[in-house]
């Protein structure tokens, strides 16, 4: 009898090669370009978004007070340090008159000699108009000539003249020496405003020139964020908007807010616009100034209408879209995008409605001829 | 009617199995380097692919901003987004640098992207976890390769960013995972010197003369800050307007605006014929190799199975068997042996290969084909010499 045509040998080699062949197809068919693209998918939801705005900004002064002199000098001396409080109208330090002093008093001798110049000049005029009324008297009587009349009337004029030039040159002198003692006020650094001293740039003895600060005092009241926003999505950026400051030495600490006032001047360079933001109390002890803050704005709430991720949406030539699943066949829906929040949330306008099925991530980017597997998430990601 | 390469196989099939098994794992080293090679040049072309550009606007006279420093102005784009044919322009920077995650650290390309919405180039086009960015400061979207996972924070120079997003396949061309953060922050990154260097360059500008000058206070203020700008960027990435021609839009902005551009198919150029194109040598100088010496393994194993049953040929021999069955039972065994090599091969480089290597390896069908009909034609080749070697035989060894 003949044997079968399957014998032990033959029955282990096909227990080898046909698992073999089986791993081979799967192999081909599972991995590479023929793949099927893992994909999630999320249904389309209605909900109500809460934009808001990010920018970072700087803590700032709003008033911030240079006080430095009006001319050159030296500091002669400074009575307050960084962080002392200050009142208005307190002297802070004092400039080095250097030489002041000595013109003021040159000031006084000048003016003292023109009071002289004018009591010469008024002499002088007081004998010429008693000269010119003796000689009127002389000439009527014919005890005199013409020509001698005349030389003593115009005396008379010169000697009123010289009276008028010595009056003003008194006032000038006289101007001089109060713009001098105004000048010996003015030395005294005074603080305009009530606030906290921030810096001090010149020590005793230093030479400063006309106009530089030598203090400078902030109101600590008056502290503000000065917030960057990008332009491209700062669209709702308004005045009296609520805020919320993180100040990035407290990372924890929430801190309240509002816009002042959003700038009329955007920064051309950087393409962002400017705001200032206040606090509603100010943050004790004082941040720095020049501290980086974080700022969030609250824009008003939106209805709910609905909503994707903004991982779902793909771009494909002009228009804007998402993967939808319609009878189980991918499709690049168009979509007209409207208002974001931070949470990555986007409202859409147009294209798709709630309880539509949508691709949310994917594993590589897909094409309408992709092949897909659902699944719960990417393999590869780590939850 | 019998087949005695069967039969033969049969015999001994552990044997002949086992020997497959191991040129299996030689043809998988073998097909894996051509997916190291394959993956390479994908790495290049999904970097492309990514920044989902048309044009590359760079620095004059660069191959930037991939293969060579670039660095033009960042209002560059206004210029060029008003040209004809242009639909969407966007800024963008590249820089490979180590991410810092606690106690680990990571190589990474970290990419500046331009604000804007999903879909503006620069931007990741797709996403496997979390979301894209919302903020302009902070925030950032990894590759998974680089290992962070959502809500990881990265230190990037002195910022911290969180991590909302994570991508797939986004690699730089050496395969570097992508780190995707706002541009500003990436302009910022990409100058910013650390802390001592800015107080010894501050400290420097103080000690020149020329900028400190007792008469004008806010000079020194006046040069420290322009010294801690950075209005660069490293390349303009442009999109065409459908209809128009990709070489037209390019030569304008060439010839008008004293940039070098690139195309796609240019860029593709720089990126494997110039970047990778030492490291993609030395693959196919392995690949090469690898072929040679699973070709001589091939005949050498044959040449021995041969030898291992010369008797059994030349009883063969001795009973009149044609000359044309016994080299067709030497090449049926060479043919079997190869294709037990190959699918074994083909499944170690697919299933265990693949994943555990370090870099990416794309195993390509036409590459699988290809391989195929190559370790088919090796062993036939490798065949001859064996085949040889048994019609050599004398019938009268078989008795004696």
């Amino acid at each position: 009898m003949k044997h079968l045509p399957l014998q032990g040998r033959t029955l282990a080699l096909l227990a080898v090669i046909v698992p073999l062949l089986v791993l081979f197809i799967y192999v081909g068919l599972r991995s590479g370009p023929l793949a099927p693209v893992a994909v999630t998918v999320v249904t389309v939801e209605s909900r109500a978004l809460t934009p808001a705005l990010f920018g970072i900004g700087t803590v700032e002064a709003r008033y911030t007070y240079k006080i430095g002199p009006t001319f050159a000098g030296r500091v002669k001396r400074l009575e307050v340090h960084v962080g002392d409080q200050v009142k208005a109208g307190q002297v802070l330090g004092e400039m080095d008159p250097v030489d002041l002093d000595d013109k003021l008093r040159s000031h006084e001798a000048a003016f003292r000699r023109a009071q002289a110049a004018l009591r010469e000049a008024d002499a002088r005029q007081t004998y010429a108009q008693t000269q010119a009324g003796r000689y009127k008297k002389l000439f009527a009587a014919g005890s005199t000539s013409a020509e001698t009349l005349y030389t003593k009337q115009q005396e008379l004029t010169i000697a009123a003249a010289g009276f008028s030039a010595a009056q003003e040159d008194l006032a000038r002198v006289r101007s001089d020496q109060d713009g001098l003692v105004t000048q010996q006020k003015n030395l005294r650094l005074i603080a305009p405003h009530a606030g906290v001293v921030a810096s001090r740039d010149a020590e005793l003895g230093t030479t400063v020139v006309a106009g530089q600060a030598v203090l400078e005092i902030i109101d600590p009241e008056s502290l503000w964020v000065n917030v960057r926003f990008d332009q491209i999505s700062a669209s709702g950026l308004a005045r009296e908007l609520p805020a919320h400051i993180v100040l990035r030495s407290r990372g924890d600490q929430i801190l309240n807010g509002r816009v002042l006032r959003v700038e009329l001047k955007a920064d051309a360079v950087t393409e962002e616009m400017l705001a200032k933001v206040v606090f509603d109390n100010i943050p004790q002890p004082l941040p720095p100034l020049g501290e980086l803050a974080e700022v969030t704005v609250d824009l008003p709430a939106l209805p709910a209408a609905p909503t994707i991720s903004n991982a779902a949406i793909r771009r494909d030539g002009d228009s804007v879209g998402v993967w939808q699943i319609v009878d189980d066949e991918l499709r690049l829906t168009p979509v007209t995008l409207g208002v974001s929040d931070l949470n990555g949330y986007v409202q859409v306008k147009k294209g798709i409605k709630e309880g539509d099925r949508i691709v949310l991530y994917s594993e590589k980017a897909l094409t309408s001829s992709s092949r897909i597997d659902v699944v719960d998430h990417i393999p590869g990601v780590s939850r | 009617m019998i087949s005695l390469a069967g039969r033969d196989i049969l015999q001994a099939w552990g044997k002949f199995v086992f020997t497959g098994v191991g040129l299996g794992l030689l043809i998988g080293v073998t097909l894996s380097m051509a997916g190291i090679y394959r993956g390479m040049i994908d790495d290049a072309k999904v970097l492309l692919d990514n920044s989902s550009a048309d044009l590359w606007v760079v620095q004059k006279d660069t191959l930037g901003p991939y293969a060579e420093p670039s660095s033009i102005y960042q209002d560059t784009w206004r210029g060029i987004r008003g040209m004809t044919g242009v639909a969407r322009t966007a800024n963008v920077t590249y820089l490979t640098m180590q991410v810092r995650q606690g106690e680990r650290d990571v190589r990474a390309m970290i990419a500046g992207m331009a604000a804007g919405e999903p879909g503006t180039p620069g931007w990741p086009p797709y996403l496997v976890a979390g979301r894209q960015i919302t903020r302009s400061h902070y925030e950032a979207v990894a590759d998974i390769a680089s290992g962070f996972k959502l809500g990881d924070r990265l230190q990037i120079r002195r910022n911290h960013y969180t991590v909302v997003g994570l991508t797939r396949r986004m690699v730089s061309s050496g395969g570097d995972p992508m780190i995707f953060i706002p541009l500003k922050d990436a302009q910022e990154a990409q100058f910013l010197k650390d802390n001592d260097a800015i107080l010894q360059s501050r400290r420097r500008t103080e000690a020149n003369p020329a900028f400190n000058k007792p008469g004008s206070p806010d000079l020194l203020d006046a040069v420290i800050h322009s010294q801690t700008t950075n209005t660069y960027v490293n390349a303009v990435l442009v999109q065409i307007e459908e209809g128009y021609s990709h070489d037209d839009v390019a030569e304008s902005i060439r010839r008008w605006k004293q940039l070098t551009v690139y195309t796609r198919a240019q860029m593709e150029e720089i990126l494997v014929g110039k970047l990778i194109a030492t490291s993609a040598k030395q693959i196919g100088m392995f690949l090469v190799i690898l072929s040679m010496v699973s070709a001589a393994i091939v005949a050498f194993i044959i040449y021995t199975l041969t030898l291992g049953k010369i008797r059994e040929i030349a009883v063969l021999k001795l009973i009149g068997t044609r000359n044309r069955t016994i080299a067709g039972m030497i090449l049926q065994q060479a043919i079997a042996l190869g294709v037990i090599g190959f699918v074994v091969g083909k499944i170690v480089a697919t299933l265990f290969m693949a994943p555990i290597f370090p870099k990416y390896v794309l195993l390509e069908p036409l590459d699988s084909i290809f391989g195929f009909i190559a370790v088919v034609l090796i062993c036939v080749l490798s065949s001859v010499i064996a085949i040889y070697a048994a019609l050599k035989v004398d019938p009268a060894e078989a008795i004696g």
